[in-house]
This record gives C-alpha cells, structure tokens and sequence, in this order.
C-alpha cells in the first residue's frame, strides 16, 4: 500500500505530461513562435521531447528559416517557393494551406543559440529515424554537442536500436553526454573508458573537455585517457603519411616504371616519356568521350576499355619514334636526349591543336569514387585502386621479363648486344619492341593518372623529372630498385610536407637525391660487371 | 704577355667573328642615336633591345658550349646560372627604386610592402651598391657551379647522371624561387626596374649601352674562351670530353679540369644574365625553367658544338626564328622548335657551323 502510495503521484505526473503532449501540439508549435529568445528556446526542447511525428519537419523548417506566422490567422506555416509567391503548408497538421504573398507573412526569427538548440533537437529527433544512416548520423552529432539534455532521448534509442554499430555510436554519445552532465564521478569515469576506446579526434575533444572541470578524480581520468588517444592518434597520423606515401609513391611508380625499361634496360634517355603518359591520358578522354555517347550503360567500364587501347596507342607511337629517330642515335646518348625533347614538344604542341590548351574532363567510375575508413586511416577508393594497378602492372612487368621469350630476349640484348645478334636474335627488333613496351607502360600509367591530375596538354612535363629521379635513386635497370625508389621517395616526400611545406619539401627531396647520386653514382641497387661502364 | 696569350688564342676566323660582334655592338646604338628617324639607316629602339636580348642568349650559348662541346659536360641546368645573375643584377636594379614605388617605402621594394615584411631580409644588405652587386653576379653562379661540380666530378658523376642531376637543380631552384618566403619576390619576380647606375633604364641611350655592353661582353668570353680552349690546358679538356678515363689513368685530375671549366662557365652565363635582365625589365622563377637550359642546349646545337662561332650563331638563328615564329604563327613555333631538335641532332651533328665546313672544298693533298 505503502508502495503504491509512493507511486500515486508518480503516475499521476506521468499521466498529466503525456496527455498535455498528445493534446496541445499547438501549444507547443505557438510557443515556439511567441516570447522571447530563452523562452523560445525551452519551447524547442519541450517539442523535440514531445515525441510528435510533426515535431521534425517544423523544427527543420525553422533552422532553415523557412517557418513563417500568417498575418491574417496567426497560423503557424512553413513556406516554400521562391519570388514573393509562397506555398504554404499548415505546420501542425502538415496539410495544403494554400498560398500567399511575402508582405502577408511574417518569418519566425532565430539567433545562432536557437540554432544550436535546434541542431541537438534535431539530433535527439532522428535517433528513432528509420534510416540507420541517419540515426548514425544523429549519435554523432550528439556526441560532439555532448549535452545532458540528450541523455534521455539516447536511453531510449539504445534501448530500441538492433544495429550494433549505431548502437555502440549511441553508446558513445551517451558517455559524452554523461562527461557534459552532472552525474556522480563514477558515471564519468565510466563514461570516459568509452569515450577513450573510440579513440579518434572527436573523442580527444571530448576528453580535453572532460580534464578541464569536474572533481580531481575524474579530471585525472580524463587526462589519463586523452594522454593515451593522443598517443594512439599520433600513431594513427604516421600510419596515415605512410598511406599517402604509398598512394604516391605509386604514382611515381606508374611514372617511372615505363622509364626504368627505356632509360633502364636501354640506356635511351626518353625526355618525351611524359608525353607517353599524357596520350594515355587523353586516350581515356577519346574512349569516354565515345563510350558516353555510343554506350552510356556501360560508362562505368570505360576506364577498363581504356587501358589496352592506351596502352596500343602510345606503344604504337613509341614503337614509331624508336624506328624513326631513337635508332640512329644509339651511340649518342645525349643527343637522344636533345630529340626526344624535341619530341616531347611536338607531341604536346599536336595534342594542344587538336584537343585544345584546356583541362579535359575525365570522369571516374562510380566503383572507383567514395571512401572508407581503416581504423582512423582513411583510404579513398581511388588511390587504392591506383596502387592496387601500379602492383599489378609492375608484376607484370617482371613476369614478362623473367618467364618469356620476349623478355629473355630483352634482357639477352641489354647484357651482350653483339652475342645476342650471334645468337640469331634480331636486335632491332627487341629494341622497337622493348621501347614500344616501356612507352605502352607509360601510357597505362596515363590512365590511372588522368582520375586523379587534370588532363591536359602539360600532364607529363610533371612527371618527367619526378620519373628521372625515381629510376636513377632507383638504381638504373633493376626493376626492384625502381619500385622501392617509388616508394621510398613516396613516404618522404609526404612526411617532410607537414614540417616543411609541399613545395620545400620537394625541394629537400630533390636535393637529397642530388647528394644521394654523388655518394652512389649508380643509384640503391646498382648494376655490376662489365655493362656498367 | 697575357694580350699576346690572348691574341694567339684566336684563329683567323675567330678573331674575324669577335670584330664583327663588336662592330654590331658598336653600330647598333650609335645608328639608333645619331640618325634621324626617317632615315632609312636609322634602328628602332626595339631592334636595339632585341639584338641586346640575343646577344646576351648568345653568351649563354658559348657558356653552355665551353662545357659540353670542349669538354662532354652536358649541362642541363645552365639557366640556373644564368637566373642568378639575372637576380643578383634585379635586386640590385630593386634597390635602385628607392621611394619610386607604388607603396613609396624608401627601405622595402613594392611586393615586401605588399608580403608584409618588417625588414629587409639579410642577403639584400649591399646590393644597394654596384660595388657589391657586380661581383655577386660572378660570385653567386660561381659558387654553386663550384659546389654542385665539386661533389659530382669528383664523385665521377658522368654523362647522363650529369644532366639529370644539373636539370635537378635547376628545377629545385624554380620552385624554391617559386615560394613567396624566399623573399625574390615569388612568382612575380623582381620588375619595375627605374634607373641603373643612375641612367634610366627606359631611356634609348641606356638601351644602347647595355646592348654594346652585351657585345663586349661576348666579344670578351670569345677571347677568354679562345684563349682556354686552344692553351695545352684546353687540349686536355678535350681529351677529358673524348677519353675520361684514358686520361685518368695517364695521370691527369681530370676532376680539376672539368671544375674549372664548369665554374669559368658558370660565370659567363651569370653576367649573362645580368646584361640580360635590365634589358628585359623582368626576372622571375620561369627563367630557371629545366625547359630554357635546354633550349640554350639546343641553341649551341643547332650552331654547332666545339667550335667557338657555332654557339653564337646557333643561338641568333633560333631566337631570331622564334620572335618571327612566335608573332606570325604562334601554334607553328612549337613543331619548329621540336623539329630542328630532331633534325639538328640526326642529320647536323656538327651544327650549321659544321655544314659550312663539311660543304667547303677540301684542300687536295699533293700526291
């Protein structure tokens, strides 16, 4: 008896809140419109409580600026339109209210504190959202604003959610919203081991906040643990340089790998292989720019049917400058040099007339585009696909020169030109063929970078240095040595960037790889033996 | 002793060649100022500029040409030098602005007003003065040629690498000179030049001088180089350019030599550039492009590499093609710039200087 004594005025309570809520919407949606600031924002929270399907759209009507009072009636409407003409609908009951004219309205105004107050609303709101994006969405916006007030509305959608990943979000958010209420130490210092095992940026901020009042017992917590996110994020941060370096390094390796064959194996120093890559590049526009028209459904693949022809192409064109130029001038390096400089500038100054001075527009594919994290890595489909190909065309590559006859040849005549001929290979041959092979490369390489530089008549010219220096830091003519130069060059260049800028950081590598070729003339790996001098 | 030196340097045809650079040089300014301009003797003022721009390009050539046709050295970074004269002379040319500027500050060139600057940075100190500023112009391409060569020749950085490690730099340089902390102005460089050594340097007698002392300044590094090239030290350059290590094992510090005619040559492209800059009115980091130390390549190419006439007239025969091209046919002038690459390097080996010679009869040996 006692008991139910105890309870009478409970229930009571209880029973006279929820029939003042269900009853009035009105009340509540006029007091939202009436009063002042203060008043105006208790009546946002007192709606978003309220539970009422409505209470959404109205509030999202409000941030927007969209909520306006009807002169004539005083009814609360949300406008939608453009001009002076309006089309209304009714705010409490969401039904057609007809229209009206500007001067007829007037707009409900709000202040950026309402506005946060909406936002945690809003955020309270959509945790019961049928979306399980979206409801990830709200338990991470409550968990930044990290207020008491939310506490109840996350008890209740942890309760209800299946999902254990927004469940554990949910969780998350509640713990930062314990740390910004006046629970007992011992519900923080809880609240803080979750806080601390999400371990991202977001929780640190958290955290900090959490070392920076309460009693000394939570304090020393919370300073404990953002100590150890710190730590965490520190490593997440190197692992994430050594991703970009990768990714880069990639880059450089699909730049340079098509080198390490002409430059490398055959000792022609190809200034037009830049060039190379630029008509892979704009091998892929013409195949879009065919394929958008001819198969739009099939659009996705593009970049997939671009490949072989971007390879065919500039192997074509390659195999054509080796018999047309490259081959007279064997025995004169330099002079290789200064034509196919010459050739670089012919071949932009062609693509120029033809495909205009201007960026052209490659798309990506949808598989190719988004993003997706890896503990606090984040990782964009592009660039792992990009790196996922560089591995792919350098094994290739290896594979061809290890276990073919073709490549057996290839290596037969860079070793021992003069024997090889004795042997019956015909040299000329492999020669248009192997250049024919590390210009079809470059162009491979022009596919993968025209999704992620702008295709342009200037593409190669930023390569070819970076190309250069990759072969020669490399070790001239070993495949390996290229890959790791690739890589190496990669990590270093995006761990100097955040101390000493993109561009000094450029700089320093470039001027490490100068001192690096007078301490090893021949690169990290070089060649021994006789074909050296 | 040293004129008799210089003097028997010089074979007939050279000695020809630097009378007539000097004659132009001397010709040119004073036709511009003492004809009337209706005369039909009378030179424009452009053409006065243009001649003084080329002239400078030409020492470049035969700076370029001292190190790759004497002694095997490609150099793909001889821009580099080139531009820090051309700064050294623009800094000096920025001081002279004094409170001229649009911002009106007597210490601080306009664009470190404009960068918020307090101070002026502590390299510009003395460029102020001529008495400094001159020899920084050496001095500057000098040490870097002197480091850069130290390392790399006596690492035995040969041939290829050599370019690439030259082309390296010079592309380091670009983007350093790029960055607006470097104080040089950043990517627009240092412009707006008023007076040097009191002169306008928009006046016609200005413009005359500096293009006479272009002239002298070739006509100098001819004899300088003449001098080089035909001494015992200039036969072993060429034995270095032809059998490095034949040399080597004979005795020689072939590393020596090559420093030596890498860093003589540094500085030539260095006052190049200085003459080159006052003329133009500009000097920003484009002009250490790896492009243009390559086009200077091409230049001596295209005149003919070893010889001492071939560099100039390769380097007035491109850029007399290229302000023509450039003006009439700009979409033309790329093709022709890469064609006479190909071309020169297959069927010119030895320049139009090399034709010359290649088409004159032989002397016939009495049986």
């Amino acid at each position: 008896m006692r008991l139910l004594g105890a309870l009478l005025p409970v229930l009571a309570a209880l029973v006279m809140a929820s029939t003042a809520a269900a009853a009035d919407l009105a009340t509540l949606v006029a007091n939202l419109v009436t009063g002042g600031y203060s008043d105006r924002d208790a009546a946002i929270t007192a709606l978003a409580a309220s539970g009422e399907a409505r209470a959404a759209p109205i509030l999202q009507a409000l941030n927007d600026g969209a909520l306006y009072v009807r002169s004539a009636d005083k009814a609360v409407v949300i406008a939608k339109g453009s001009g002076k003409q309006f089309a209304l609908t009714d705010a409490i009951t969401g039904k057609d209210a007809g229209t009206a004219n500007e001067d007829d309205l007037e707009r409900v105004k709000i202040n950026n504190r309402l506005r946060g107050t909406i936002d945690a609303a809003m955020g309270t709101l959509t945790l019961m959202n049928p979306d399980p994006k979206v409801r990830r969405e709200a338990a991470q916006s409550l968990f930044i604003r990290r207020e008491a007030s939310s506490l109840e509305a996350l008890d209740k959608a942890i309760a209800a959610e299946k999902d254990n990943g927004i469940r554990r979000a949910m969780a998350q958010a509640r713990a930062a919203a314990v740390l910004g209420s006046d629970a007992p130490s011992k519900d923080k210092i809880e609240a803080i081991a979750i806080v601390r095992d999400r371990g991202d940026r977001d929780a640190m901020g958290v955290l900090q906040a959490a070392a920076s009042s309460g009693d000394a017992e939570v304090k020393a917590a919370a300073t404990a643990a953002a100590d150890s996110v710190r730590q965490s994020l520190a490593a997440w941060a190197g692992a994430q340089n050594v991703w970009y370096g990768i990714s880069l390094g990639s880059v450089l390796l699909l730049a340079a790998i098509g080198l390490a064959i002409t430059f490398g194996t055959m000792g022609v120093i190809n200034m037009a292989h830049g060039e190379m890559v630029m008509l892979g590049a704009y091998t892929t526009f013409v195949v879009q720019q065919v394929m958008r028209s001819a198969m739009p459904q099939l659009f996705d693949y593009s970049i997939i049917v671009a490949l072989p022809l971007a390879f065919l192409v500039s192997g074509a064109v390659g195999i054509a400058i080796e018999r047309s130029i490259i081959r007279f001038l064997y025995k004169r390096p330099l002079d290789t040099l200064l034509a196919t400089w010459g050739l670089s500038l012919v071949l932009q100054q062609a693509v120029r007339s033809i495909f205009g001075p201007t960026n052209r527009e490659v798309a990506s594919p949808s598989w190719m585009s988004g993003a997706f994290k890896v503990g606090q890595i984040d990782v964009t489909y592009g660039r792992l696909w990009i790196v996922i190909f560089a591995l792919i065309v350098f094994a290739s590559l290896l594979l061809l020169l290890r276990k073919t006859p073709l490549g057996l040849y290839m290596r037969a005549v860079t070793q021992n030109r003069p024997m090889a001929a004795a042997m019956g290979i015909r040299t000329p041959r492999v020669d248009a063929l192997t250049f024919g092979l590390g210009s079809g490369i470059a162009g491979l390489a022009g596919v993968a970078l025209s999704q992620i530089d702008n295709v342009s008549p200037n593409l190669g010219q930023g390569y070819i240095i970076d190309s250069f220096m990759v072969v020669v830091f490399g070790g001239v003519g070993n495949l390996f040595g290229t890959l790791l130069g690739a890589t190496a060059l990669g990590i270093v260049n995006k761990f100097l960037e955040p101390y000493a800028g993109a561009v000094l950081g450029k700089i320093l590598v470039l001027v490490f790889i100068i001192l690096f070729i007078q301490r090893r003339p021949r690169g990290l790996f070089a060649l021994k033996g006789r074909s050296v001098e | 002793m040293i004129t008799r030196f210089l003097w028997n340097g010089m074979s007939r045809n050279v000695r020809l060649f630097v009378a007539l650079v000097l004659a132009i040089g001397i010709a040119l300014p004073l036709l511009n100022q003492l004809m009337p301009r209706t005369s039909a003797l009378y030179v424009p003022s452009y053409i006065l500029q243009l001649i003084g721009k080329y002239l400078c390009y030409a020492s470049l050539a035969l700076a370029v040409d001292l190190v790759w046709g004497f002694c095997g050295i490609l150099s793909l970074g001889h821009a580099a030098f080139f531009a820090l004269g051309g700064y050294c002379m623009g800094m000096y040319l920025m001081r002279q602005i004094g409170t001229r500027g649009v911002y009106g500050n007597p210490l601080l060139p306009d664009f470190m007003v404009f960068l918020n600057y307090k101070e002026l940075p502590w390299f510009w100190h003395g460029f102020s003065h001529f008495w400094f500023a001159g020899p920084m112009i050496i001095i500057v391409p000098s040490l870097l040629a002197l480091a850069l060569g130290w390392f790399a020749f006596r690492s035995r950085v040969t041939g290829v690498y050599l370019s690439i490690i030259t082309q390296a730099m010079t592309y380091a340089l670009q983007l350093a000179f790029f960055r607006n902390d470097m104080g040089l102005g950043g990517n627009n460089g240092l412009t707006d030049y008023k007076d040097i050594l009191g002169f306008s340097v928009q006046a016609d007698s200005t413009r005359g001088a500096l293009c006479f002392a272009s002239a002298l300044a070739l006509a100098i590094f001819l004899v300088i180089s003449a001098a080089v090239v035909s001494s015992r030290f200039g036969k072993a350059l060429t034995a270095v350019r032809d059998a490095e290590s034949r040399m080597r094992f004979l005795g020689y510090r072939v590393e020596g030599y090559k420093l030596f005619v890498f860093v003589l040559s540094a500085a030539m492209a260095g006052i190049a550039g200085a003459l080159y800059v006052p003329q133009v009115g500009i000097i920003n980091p484009s002009e250490f492009a790896p492009g243009n130390s390559i086009e200077a390549v091409l230049w001596v190419a295209v005149g003919g590499r070893g010889t001492l006439i071939g560099p100039v007239v390769g380097a007035f025969i491109v850029n007399w093609a290229k302000t023509y091209l450039t003006g009439a046919l700009p979409e033309v002038w790329l093709f022709a710039l890469g064609a006479l690459f190909i071309l020169v390097t297959l069927f010119l080996p030895k320049g139009v200087v090399g034709l010359w010679e290649q088409l004159k009869p032989r002397k016939v040996r009495p049986a």
